[in-house]
């Protein structure tokens, strides 16, 4: 076939195209993907069960602010990184931010306690399992936003499955911080981010087999 | 902007609003562009330009929903051509020769070359190894020029089903290129 008949055929009775498609698809996904981690929390793991009271408490704010602000910047990694040429610009700094800002708190919690609930601040009850149990609970979104990216046209395959999989964390960490006893910093600042780097790393080993197109 | 790149861009949203004759104008010039690009780039694999061209613009076909309106169309079609390329010579000839970093995105829309070689690979080819709910869509509506609902009575297909065939049959396409 020669390059003028290609054209002639890709250009043959085109359709309009939705500009929003890929902002709908990752929605779907997303909101699909949330569902099912929501689902799998409330089934397998339980809300917990004074999550009426812990809504009082500032330290449930910063938690849910420290996730969510890092799925909204993965999610516009995703998003750009799924689109050809597009530039990061501000999003690398935007992700560093909260995690930055966990740590910082996590020092001076840290620094202002008497040394011997140091190793209670970090570990918590639960070190043991919060990794793992995130990257459970992120399994349907991730599944959700890699079927959305393949469908776009991500060029940096390895840089664009990680931020699928930060995305996937971050939220299944949300939805994991409606069961999570944690309220402390040095906990979160390890083992929450610990848990959402599982998805990331895993994002960024399928990514260059995945998104290929 | 240059004035081709905003000659271009325009034809493009036009295309993407369904202008099927503006959207022709956009491929063929880009075409051009591509070729240029290409060439200057696979200067030991000649023989590859117009095969590479095909499938750059099999790629800006079948990824156009992802082109924002408010993004540079150079920046966009660069990364596509890019990609194609870097993906081309991974097949080739291994790692050793990918595009240097420093390739400058302004110099796509400041050469075009018009003259198209003989492509090496058949479309036509790949296309009939496609499987019939892929194939017929594609051979009566972009080929034939039927419309979608005149090609659906032809084949006795549902007109969604034509228009997914025809998307799903392009994709496929896509993929057996890079299988070859």
């Amino acid at each position: 076939m020669k390059t003028d008949d290609l054209v002639t055929m890709l250009a043959a009775g085109v359709d309009a195209v939705d500009p929003n498609v890929a902002a709908q698809r990752y929605a779907t996904a997303i909101g699909w993907g949330a569902c099912i981690a929501m689902l799998l929390m409330a089934l397998l793991l339980g809300v917990r069960a004074d999550l009426a009271d812990v809504v009082r408490l500032p330290m449930f704010w910063v938690k849910i602010a420290f996730v969510g602000s890092l799925a909204a910047a993965s999610l516009v990694a995703a998003s750009r990184l799924s689109r050809p040429g597009a530039q990061l610009a501000w999003v690398p700094a935007a992700l560093a931010a909260p995690v930055l800002a966990m740590w910082l708190l996590a020092a001076l919690v840290l620094i202002g306690a008497d040394p011997a609930r140091h190793a209670g601040l970090f570990f918590g009850a639960t070190w043991n399992t919060c990794p793992f149990l995130v990257a459970m609970l992120s399994a349907p979104i991730f599944a959700g936003v890699f079927w959305t990216m393949k469908g776009l046209a991500p060029t940096r395959l390895r840089l664009a499955g990680a931020a699928a999989g930060l995305l996937s964390g971050a939220i299944g960490a949300l939805v994991y911080s409606l069961h999570c006893p944690e309220l402390e910093a040095p906990f979160l600042g390890f083992w929450y981010l610990l848990g959402m780097l599982i998805p990331t790393a895993a994002g960024a080993l399928l990514g260059p087999r995945v998104l290929r197109w | 902007m240059s004035e081709g790149e905003k000659r271009l861009r325009d034809l493009l949203v036009r295309g993407l609003a369904g202008d099927a004759a503006a959207y022709h104008a956009f491929l063929k010039d880009l075409s051009a562009h591509l070729r240029a690009f290409l060439k200057k780039r696979l200067v030991r694999l000649p023989d590859e330009v117009e095969d590479l061209v095909q499938e750059s613009l099999l790629a800006v076909h079948n990824q156009r929903h992802t082109y924002d309106v408010n993004q540079p169309l150079t920046a966009w079609v660069h990364a596509i051509a890019k990609y194609k390329l870097v993906d081309l010579l991974r097949r080739r000839s291994g790692r050793e020769a990918l595009t240097d970093a420093l390739d400058p995105v302004n110099d796509l829309f400041s050469s075009a070359d018009t003259e198209a070689a003989e492509a090496r690979r058949d479309l036509r080819r790949l296309l009939e190894q496609l499987p019939e709910r892929q194939r017929l869509p594609i051979v009566h509506t972009k080929l034939e020029g039927l419309s979608v609902e005149e090609a659906a009575r032809v084949t006795g297909m549902s007109q969604a089903a034509i228009k997914v065939g025809v998307h799903r049959g392009l994709k496929a396409l896509a993929a057996k290129i890079r299988q070859e």
